[in-house]
């Protein structure tokens, strides 16, 4: 394994553990901020741990890509020079933002709260991962497989997003707070849509290599979900703003759009069937676990969602603690499921964890038995607290929290065990990488 | 085909977007310039991360409540946002602000509290799911 791809592999397992780290005091500072207030209070948590969050997964779904791209897109001789620019730009400017946060330094927007300027070096070396990746795309033969489409797409979407993300610095932008409101979850929305079209990508891919069925990335029917997706990722932003008064229309397209996710829905079930034989042939493979769980994962998520999409319910569900279930849910249960499944294959994971095999499948059952009791806490909470603030219309926010905060305290305890149940399985990674023979499997 | 149909989604969003930026808040177009009181408690806002606690149109953390609409509420009003930012509470830190601070966040929550109503009433559900609201 190369030196950079080794480091860069580390950086993203520490991003991980501090997500997992930073996540357990978040909860806890929000229920206890008397303990917290002084030194740790819960506005410099959350974005350490929302921001550590949203690296790892936008990092190791970069990992994957550029682990697999050298069997399948191909490289030249530059291919690595972008590679480690971009490697060493995105690292040292995901330093330099949690150095920030931890003197409280703050200056973005929701999700990417740090100083404005620190965009710019992310975005730089986001140009650079560009020119490499398509460097290598346009001199290849053989772009027909899916999963080339979704990188190519994910890559170039999550440019797009991440300047339309940054136009709050353009003063014109900021004359309309709706407009400005509008674009940002505009952008927010279908970055996601960016990520997961990288992620998903790089786990058809896993499917193939396991499978060693090529078709599966060939087939109609997966590219007609792709456009499905793309479509989505398009124009389903609308539904984090519904309750804004801004022209219907968006409200009315994203909800046209967001019923198309019942194909999926409907696909999903379908295909129960065949996906569990897979499961009994595949079990034993420690990758093939995570694949199972993202499954369960998106069917929970993906039901969810489409409720939250419809208007009249979401006036129930916006801006409680569901929105929070979906977004753990879908980062949890799909992203990082699917990038677990992923490292795990090119970590070669089988042949490295011998002895600690059962300790691996003990802390996956603890993730995925915690992470379900954590999800439902958070869905339990919304719903009181929907009924509390629309149905009886409490005004009082203290009253109105009052019995949220006692599930939250079932959510805390169920992601101190998700925590301790991915933290094991990544220091499980960690150690393989450590292995003197280690390398990352020559993806064939 | 696939590079058609991708082409004509990818047209499609550029369209939208732009569409969007432009008519997104129809009355964006008669409305005067932002103030800069207002953009100064804009960024004060974000720079003390109050989004990691308060919502905006439901948009941000669930510690506190959403202030959309708090300063129309007849009930609290500006000397009552005036003694929170200043001081805090149990659950909120004091930011150690100096007053001129304080009130260029209380203007720009006016301002946004000037742009429309965050919880929709039950009227504006349609029955085909949707919301038609006015402003």
């Amino acid at each position: 394994m190369p030196l950079h791809i080794r480091l860069y592999t580390k950086f993203v397992f520490l991003l991980l553990l501090a997500t997992l780290v930073f996540g357990l005091f978040s909860s806890w500072a929000y229920l206890y901020p008397e303990v917290f207030n002084k030194y740790l209070p819960f506005y410099q948590l959350r974005p350490m741990h929302t921001s550590a969050a949203l690296f790892f997964i936008i990092s190791a779904a970069t990992l994957c890509i550029i682990i697999f791209h050298k069997n399948t897109i191909g490289r030249d001789a530059t291919t690595g020079i972008f590679e480690k620019t971009f490697i060493t730009t995105w690292v040292a400017t995901i330093l330099v933002i949690f150095i920030y946060y931890s003197f409280k330094k703050f200056g973005g927007r929701e999700y990417w709260e740090f100083p404005a300027w620190l965009a710019l070096p992310l975005l730089l070396s986001w140009v650079l991962l560009m020119i490499g990746y398509y460097k290598g795309w346009l001199k290849c033969a053989d772009k027909k497989p899916l999963y080339i489409w979704m990188w190519s797409t994910g890559i170039l979407f999550f440019f797009i997003t991440f300047i339309e993300q940054n136009l709050w610095q353009i003063s014109w932008f900021r004359q309309s707070f709706l407009r400005e409101l509008t674009v940002q979850w505009k952008a927010n929305g279908s970055m996601v849509g960016a990520w997961n079209q990288m992620i998903y990508g790089s786990s058809l891919f896993l499917m193939v290599m396991i499978s060693g069925d090529k078709t599966i990335a060939l087939n109609k029917k997966a590219f007609f979900f792709y456009f499905l997706g793309l479509t989505n990722l398009m124009f389903n932003w609308g539904h984090h703003i519904y309750n804004l008064p801004a022209h219907g229309a968006i409200r009315h397209i994203s909800y046209i759009i967001s019923m198309t996710e019942w194909l999926i829905f409907i696909s999903i079930i379908q295909s129960f069937k065949n996906k569990l034989e897979e499961a009994r042939k595949l079990r034993h493979l420690l990758p093939y676990k995570f694949l199972v769980a993202s499954e369960f994962w998106v069917f929970a998520n993906l039901t969810l969602a489409l409720f939250m999409s419809i208007p009249a319910v979401n006036r129930y569900t916006h801006g409680t603690h569901i929105t929070v279930a979906h977004a753990m849910g879908t980062t949890i249960g799909i992203n990082t499921m699917i990038l677990l499944g992923v490292l795990g294959y090119a970590l070669d994971i089988d042949k490295k964890i011998n002895t600690g095999r059962k300790l691996f499948t003990r802390s996956y059952n603890l993730a995925q038995a915690s992470l379900l009791i954590f999800w439902l806490s958070l869905i339990l909470a919304g719903i009181i607290k929907g009924y509390r603030s629309v149905t009886l219309n409490i005004n009082s926010f203290q009253q109105m929290m009052e019995p949220v905060n006692n599930v939250l305290k079932l959510f805390a305890v169920a992601g101190a065990g998700v925590a301790i149940g991915l933290g094991i399985i990544v220091v499980q990674y960690w150690q393989s990488m450590s292995d003197s023979n280690s390398n990352v499997k020559d993806v064939k | 085909m696939l590079r058609l149909v991708w082409g004509i989604l990818f047209t499609s969003f550029c369209l939208y977007t732009g569409w969007v930026y432009l008519y997104c808040d129809e009355e964006a177009k008669t409305t005067e310039n932002i103030h800069p009181a207002v953009t100064e408690g804009w960024n004060l806002w974000q720079q003390n991360n109050c989004q990691s606690c308060h919502q905006l149109y439901g948009l941000g953390g669930y510690m506190g409540p959403d202030l959309t609409n708090i300063a129309r509420d007849s009930t609290k009003g500006k000397p009552y946002m005036y003694t929170f930012i200043k001081h805090g509470t149990g659950r909120m830190p004091a930011f150690n602000m100096t007053d001129d601070e304080v009130y260029r966040i209380i203007d720009f929550l006016e301002w946004v509290d000037k742009s429309g109503v965050s919880q929709v009433p039950a009227e504006a559900v349609h029955w085909s799911g949707t919301y038609i609201i006015d402003k």
